[in-house]
């Protein structure tokens, strides 16, 4: 996946003079995971930045490199570290097109490498998705597939909008198909990766394949779960698990970030109000806990992984 | 801490040696500091921009007295500052203003009216910054100096700085004042304009108070001797002399337009009246601090010169009668304008969040123009 990024924002700096890069060690380092490698000596260093040590500062000059013509993706080292740039992003990023009575539009995308399953030290296996999705302005994208990865992170920074594209770290090194010169899919529609009728589980990110994996094991027991990947966070397309859950009459979702206020909650809601009579059991969460994220050697039990998901497919199936 | 604040009430108001050409009392004094002479501003227009702009500020107050603006940010005392800075502009330049740059916005050419609408509520906005590269006022303190760096990066690599073509190169002017000297944007602010050599002029005036706070609850150095660790000049004038302020701002955006670099300058001032007219200001500063500095008036001073024996440019009572008759104008406009502002439609909020609106956003938006309707339709 992460030579799919490289390949998207190759492309994405060839067609476009306005597009440039920035953030910390994006440089001659090609980022802590090498996603921008090569493309400082292709493109030159005003094209491809490489600030200084500070993710407001990449953010905020973003915006004034938008308002000036610009359309700058930004790399945010990792999913802990984004945080001195709420500010940025929250009171002026996601607010400038409002502000300015929908005349000016701040065309910024911010990469992110999200989530655990690593082996990493603290703020490195994060989850920060539900504060974007919870900030009206904002678009917010995460890819689980080396063609989606390209695809999105295209129309990402094609969008006028901002956009926060959370990319799953554990993915960066899974291998997959790429076909640059394919049609992509509307960027706001989640997709039906794996077809079912007895049970609809839903995802994105890393644990799509987890999710996957699943499923297999439950058609082995002769239940067919259908796989969702959501793809957008916000707006997060509940029409097609809407209509999933319609056939299915069971939801399981799965995230990694923690339980409370985030995308499960809000999916569950639209679900029972869509599709309250269709329902035959309560809508479950398989999700990281309401802790900070463990220490390394907890985290295989502490994220959601086949087992957990069978868990809550089986008591679901119970009722 | 309480030390501090405690002290701040009583001593010496910290004015060490600015810049200045102008004293309090009207005189011109060369400095040899200062990079141009009075000839290098039209003192006639300037004492016009700031008498009509203080117009602005006292009607807003009128205006928020009789219920027309939910608030206002008076700059009372800070005309020689922002005009100073506001006439050395070239149309090409670009201004991140924050929240209180009623001056600046009037020598850039924006309508004063549309400066009442965020204060009114009925815009976050109210001016189009792209007509003027005049940008949006911004109430988050110091958010914008990082955005002015990043339009600074824009034209550098846009190829309009430092051409050597003046009616082509382009600089950015972004004000903040002494408080936002404290935030860490500002600081990341400071290092990107020094590490890439940006073609920005930070313009920091220097009020005395953040709302409570005093400058000394911010430093304990004079603001403009902060860039110099950041590697890029700073220099310390007096804010209620329009002449030296200009003479510096243009100085400073004459080098970074030039592919110089940044400045920082600290326009030492004072904020007369209290923060905005919802603050109390005598809770935590001594009236006697506003008999000083009114004596310091940048109008009055400039008037003295101009109206005194041997001005350089000299006005006239004929100049003052037509000056108050165009006062007037402005305050009728102002008052009819601030009425006539537009409320917006209630779907507004929804078109403008994004540049196409989602399925569930439409739906709330219907749901929310629904209710409306049949609310509208109860209170008829």
């Amino acid at each position: 996946m992460a030579r799919a990024l490289n390949a998207g924002l190759r492309d994405a700096l060839e067609s476009d003079d306005k597009v440039l890069l920035i953030g910390e060690d994006i440089g001659l380092l090609g980022g802590v995971f090498r996603v921008t490698d090569g493309l400082r000596k292709d493109f030159g260093e005003d094209r491809v930045v490489t600030s200084p040590l500070g993710e407001a500062g990449i953010v905020g000059s973003a915006i004034g490199l938008a308002l000036a013509g610009y359309r700058p993706v930004c790399e945010i080292q990792f999913d802990g570290f984004v945080f001195p740039a709420m500010n940025q992003i929250i009171t002026q990023l996601a607010k400038y097109r409002h502000r300015s009575g929908g005349r000016v539009a701040l065309p910024v995308v911010i990469r992110i490498p999200v989530g655990g399953g690593i082996g990493a030290i603290e703020h490195h296996s994060e989850s920060p998705e539900a504060y974007f999705v919870h900030t009206p302005g904002l678009r917010v994208l995460c890819p689980s597939t080396a063609q989606d990865a390209y695809d999105l992170l295209g129309q990402a920074i094609r969008c006028d909008d901002p956009v926060i594209f959370l990319e799953p770290k554990r993915s960066y090194w899974a291998k997959g198909d790429l076909d640059p010169g394919a049609e992509p899919m509307d960027m706001q529609r989640s997709r039906v990766v794996r077809p079912g009728t007895d049970l609809t589980l839903v995802t994105y990110g890393a644990l799509v394949p987890v999710a996957v994996q699943a499923a297999g094991i439950l058609a082995d027991a002769g239940r067919e779960a259908e796989v969702i990947d959501l793809r957008s966070l916000s707006p997060i397309d509940d029409a097609t698990v809407v209509a999933s859950v319609r056939r299915t009459g069971r939801l399981v979702i799965v995230h990694e970030a923690a339980q409370t206020g985030g995308i499960g909650g809000e999916l569950a809601a639209r679900v029972q109000a869509q599709a309250f009579y269709e329902l035959e059991a309560p809508i479950l969460r398989v999700t990281g806990y309401d802790t900070p994220y463990p220490a390394s050697r907890l985290e295989q039990d502490w994220l959601p992984n086949v087992d957990r998901i069978l868990d809550a497919c089986e008591f679901s199936f119970a009722q | 801490m309480v030390v501090a604040i405690v002290g701040a009430m009583t001593e010496q108001l910290p004015v060490a040696d600015p810049w200045q050409v102008l004293d309090s009392a009207g005189n011109l004094r060369p400095d040899g500091r200062v990079p141009t002479g009075a000839d290098a501003l039209d003192l006639r227009a300037a004492y016009r921009d700031m008498v009509l702009a203080r117009r602005v500020d006292t009607e807003a107050i009128a205006l928020q007295r009789q219920g027309e603006l939910g608030l206002w940010p008076s700059m009372l005392g800070q005309e020689g500052a922002q005009v100073g800075a506001g006439s050395a502009l070239k149309t090409q330049d670009v201004v991140f203003p924050t929240y209180r740059e009623h001056a600046v916005a009037w020598c850039f050419g924006v309508d004063p009216v549309q400066l009442l609408g965020l204060f009114r509520g009925t815009t976050m906005g109210g001016w189009d910054p792209r007509e003027r590269n005049f940008h949006l006022y911004t109430l988050v303190i110091g958010a914008q100096t990082l955005h002015a760096v990043g339009y600074a990066m824009g034209l550098v690599r846009d190829g309009a700085v430092g051409t050597g073509d003046a009616e082509r190169d382009r600089a950015v002017l972004v004000f903040l004042g002494d408080g936002a000297l404290s935030e860490g944007e500002t600081n990341e602010a400071f290092v990107w304009a020094a590490a890439q050599h940006l073609p920005v002029v930070f313009f920091c005036q220097n009020n005395q108070w953040a709302i409570s706070a005093p400058f000394s609850v911010q430093s304990r150095v004079p603001a403009a001797d902060r860039a110099k660790g950041y590697g890029f000049p700073g220099v310390r004038v007096d804010g209620n002399d329009v002449i030296a302020c200009h003479a510096v701002t243009r100085e400073a955006l004459a080098n970074a337009r030039a592919g110089g670099g940044p400045t920082l300058i600290e326009a030492v001032t004072y904020r007369r009246n209290p923060h905005t007219t919802s603050d109390d200001d005598l809770r935590y500063r001594a009236g006697s601090e506003n008999d000083v500095w009114a004596a310091r008036d940048p109008i009055d001073r400039l008037r003295s010169l101009l109206t005194g024996p041997g001005a350089p440019q000299p006005i006239d009572a004929a100049f003052l009668a037509d000056l108050d008759g165009e006062q007037e104008e402005l305050a009728v406009r102002l008052r009819a304008g601030c009425r006539a502002l537009p409320v917006p439609e209630p779907g507004d909020p929804f078109r403008h969040t994004l540049a196409s609106m989602p399925r569930d956003l439409a739906r709330q938006m219907d749901e929310h123009l629904a209710f409306v309707a049949a609310a509208d339709g109860e209170r008829s």
